[in-house]
């Protein structure tokens, strides 16, 4: 593509493309991301593509691969525009059938439809499903609509358009200004106003300055960040490029995680795309803005996503973080150079902001947590997937109302919200609004949008041990509090779970949290505790059952609990003792079976794969 | 591994040390693993203290310095997999490999991994073998895979 010269240029071109994708009669999504891509969705696309040629439909129809749709729990999604139906677990047998019967005669295909749950309605279209109905689908509705890897597809629903307007008619301090108005808070977890930081490394002295792009997803059971930079990454190289202009920088950094391979590549392809036409490098637009981007592959450290652990680790370094008290990232980061680091969602924000004005955006959320939040809603929940959400909205209404409540329907325990440095919220607490400071208060914490349910199954002693072993494993070791607080933390609870607690080492536990949270150098050690200190808040009985009966309520640690075959569900089918590595199940075919308590080493198999629900835990 | 090959993914790369980890990285990709050899070159052509580059290569969990199993079976501990039972998966995988995570077996076959998450919560608990991904995973289920896996072999 030649290079664009002017603002005038990008307009021509956007209607040069709009103008092409009209003649196309329908356009056929079928999403790709990361869940069903490693699936096959990417050869379901590739045989459409075939099928279509073959048929001599590639002119009529127009097939967009696309980023995550945030339905996962349905995929592969196929979504038929302009009609708006949607097609869920599409299979390759039932290519033939959407190309024969939806796209040449225009039917609907009763058997690919969303059922609802509750209703047993088939629901044809997108918009009435009821997973999407509730959401405020902003930063991620565009996922659905182009192929990260088209920069024509970005430019033909309006991409650039926000630098344009930035470019042709508002200086620095306006931009900033704007992202003020809007209320902007960071979506990496800190929930910092941005404009704050925009500005402070604006006046910070130097001429050379360096945004950073934070992508290092380290949360355990979170994607969203990933999803928008593999599903759209020219809106997140839009909002850095409009950031380089307030700020007054011209270089970049993506810092991404190695294990998202399809993110980097992606924006790979949407920098050497930009490049190309003009959009990254020398005089942007003929306007004489400066800025280019590089990725950077992060090395599977969960201390990376801290920003001066990640700055270390872009100067090639361990990611060791420093005291941040009296030296600023955004006055000596990089290279010690002022630095501006957002994360991925941070910057998506921006060109909306642009776009709509500061006034439409600061409608939609709290008084002091504007626009919306997209959440990675998973565990024991019906509709796991991707939601984005307008600030203000209760944990109730994301958990029921799109989620769909637990896959069996039984009640849910806690939500737990924030990563390994959140905290669990009880159920009794699930009408408090989503927000920066309401989750604080509750004792958990945004974070960068990880949601995971628990249901009556999930034990919350094991939940806060899994978390502090996460972080002793994820300790960069630099600090003693951290580093040997975790060890003990773990030791203690593994005392809990495996039967050997005290009443004292509840107590213990409580004291060395609190220790942690005041002298940790980073916020990685300083948040470490709140797992442990959110679930004694609220679910103390169960540690306390641990302790003093040495019974975990939920059936999970394994030292505390015994399986027994409860012999009238049981119809002698076999599978257990088929299955069990230890032999420990004896029973004659069609007849009860029997666990052997001697032999059984508590694995769980059994339990697992009876279809009769005739094995218990107690 | 040939010495030249890392000369050109440095060069590829510009040698910057911006991107050291995805230099370390590509030169992994080939044998499995960075030997001393390889080290020792990386920290002579980028002019990088050893001890320095050896802090990095050990501080990453995406770097090896150990050689690696012929297949790698890595099972995602994210939350989301956590609660629906991936440590029951992992567990299996220990007593039927007897190896550690992050060990090799005897034979060299299989080297068993452990990742925080891979972000496709949606079809968890998930287990990778050999860069293929198999989702709602149980521990029966993930015998049988490494059962047809060595078969194949």
């Amino acid at each position: 593509m030649k290079r664009l010269e002017s603002i005038q240029d990008l307009d021509k071109l956007r209607e040069a493309i709009i103008k092409k994708n009209e003649a196309f009669e329908r356009t056929v999504t079928l999403c790709g991301g990361t869940g069903w891509r490693a699936y096959g969705s990417e050869s379901l696309s590739n045989i459409f593509k075939d099928k279509l040629q073959a048929k001599d439909m590639d002119e009529k129809i127009r097939l967009i691969f696309s980023g995550c749709h945030g339905f996962c729990e349905q995929g592969p999604l196929v979504v038929i525009r302009p009609e708006g139906i949607l097609y869920c677990k599409v299979t390759e047998d039932d290519i033939d059938s959407i190309i024969s019967e939806t796209l040449i005669n225009g039917k609907v295909i009763e058997s690919l439809l969303y059922e609802d749950p509750i209703t047993g309605d088939k629901i044809t279209y997108e918009k009435d499903i009821p997973f999407y109905k509730a959401q405020k689908r902003i930063i991620f509705g565009q996922n659905g609509s182009l192929d990260p890897t088209k920069i024509e597809d970005y430019i033909s629903i309006g991409g650039y358009t926000a630098l344009g307007k930035v470019l042709s008619g508002m200086n620095a301090d306006e931009v900033i200004n704007e992202v003020k108005e809007a209320g902007l808070r960071g979506r990496g977890g800190g929930g910092f106003p941005t404009w704050q930081k925009w500005s402070s490394c604006r006046k910070a002295r130097g001429n050379e300055k360096y945004l950073i792009c934070n992508c290092d997803e380290g949360d355990p059971g979170a994607y969203m960040d990933r999803s928008i930079l593999e599903g759209n990454p020219h809106l997140v190289l839009e909002g850095m490029l409009i950031g380089a202009y307030a700020i007054g920088s011209e270089e970049g950094y993506i810092y991404v995680r190695h294990e998202y391979p399809w993110a980097w590549e992606n924006a790979g392809i949407a920098i050497e795309q930009a490049r190309e036409l003009g959009l990254l490098g020398e005089n942007i637009l003929g306007s004489g803005l400066n800025f280019d981007v590089d990725i950077s592959r992060g090395g599977g450290a969960f201390v990376c996503g801290e920003s001066t652990a990640l700055v270390a680790s872009l100067e090639g370094r361990a990611g060791e973080p420093r005291d941040k008290q009296h030296l600023h990232t955004v006055d000596s980061g990089l290279w010690e150079k002022p630095t501006n680091l957002n994360n991925v969602e941070t910057w998506a924000n921006v060109p909306f902001i642009i776009n709509n004005g500061a006034e439409w955006y600061s409608e939609i959320g709290t008084p002091l947590s504007k626009g919306t939040k997209i959440f990675s809603l998973v565990g024991k929940v019906k509709n796991t997937g991707l939601v984005e959400v307008p600030m203000g909205i209760s944990l109730k209404e994301i958990v029921y109302d799109i989620g769909g409540g637990t896959p069996d329907g039984t009640e849910i325990k806690a939500v737990q919200t924030g990563g390994p440095s959140g905290g669990c919220i009880p159920s009794g607490l699930l009408d408090i609004p989503v927000d920066f400071d309401e989750l604080t208060k509750a004792g958990s914490m945004m974070g960068s949008g990880g949601m995971i349910v628990m249901d009556q199954k999930t034990c919350m002693v094991d939940v806060a041990k899994y978390f502090i072993k996460f972080l002793e494993g994820e300790s960069c070791g630099k600090c003693l509090p951290c580093r040997e607080g975790l060890k003990r933390m773990d030791e203690i609870l593994t005392d809990i779970t495996e039967g050997h607690g005290k009443m004292g080492s509840i107590d213990l536990l409580e004291e060395l949290a609190l220790v942690m949270t005041d002298a940790s150098l980073c916020g990685l050690g300083k948040t470490a505790p709140n797992s442990v200190l959110s679930t004694l808040r609220y679910f103390r009985d169960e540690y306390i059952a641990h302790v003093e009966e040495k019974k975990c309520p939920a059936g999970v640690c394994t030292s505390l609990i015994t399986y027994t075959i409860n012999e009238e569900a049981c119809t002698g089918c076999g599978a257990c003792k088929k299955n069990c590595p230890y032999e420990a199940i004896e029973g004659e075919r069609k007849k009860k079976h029997r666990i052997i308590a001697e032999k059984c080493q508590k694995c769980g198999i059994c339990y697992e794969v009876c279809k009769f629900d005739a094995v218990e835990v107690s | 591994m040939e010495l030249s090959i890392v000369d050109s993914i440095i060069d590829a790369h510009k040698s910057r040390t911006w991107a050291l980890i995805s230099i370390l990285q590509d030169i992994q990709k080939h044998d499995g693993y960075l030997s001393q050899e390889v080290i020792r070159r990386v920290a002579e052509k980028m002019e990088i203290p050893l001890t320095r580059l050896y802090e990095v290569a050990t501080f990453y969990r995406t770097l090896n310095l150990i050689p690696q199993g012929r297949h790698n079976i890595t099972v995602c501990a994210g939350t989301a997999c956590h609660v629906r039972g991936s440590n029951r998966i992992l567990n299996e995988l220990t007593n039927f490999l007897n190896v550690e995570p992050g060990g090799t077996t005897e034979d060299g076959e299989f080297t068993l991994s452990v990742v925080n998450c891979l972000g496709a919560c949606a079809i968890g608990p998930v287990v990778v073998l050999d860069g293929k991904y198999h989702g709602k995973m149980t521990s029966p289920k993930v015998k049988d895979l490494l059962i047809k896996c060595r078969s194949k072999a």
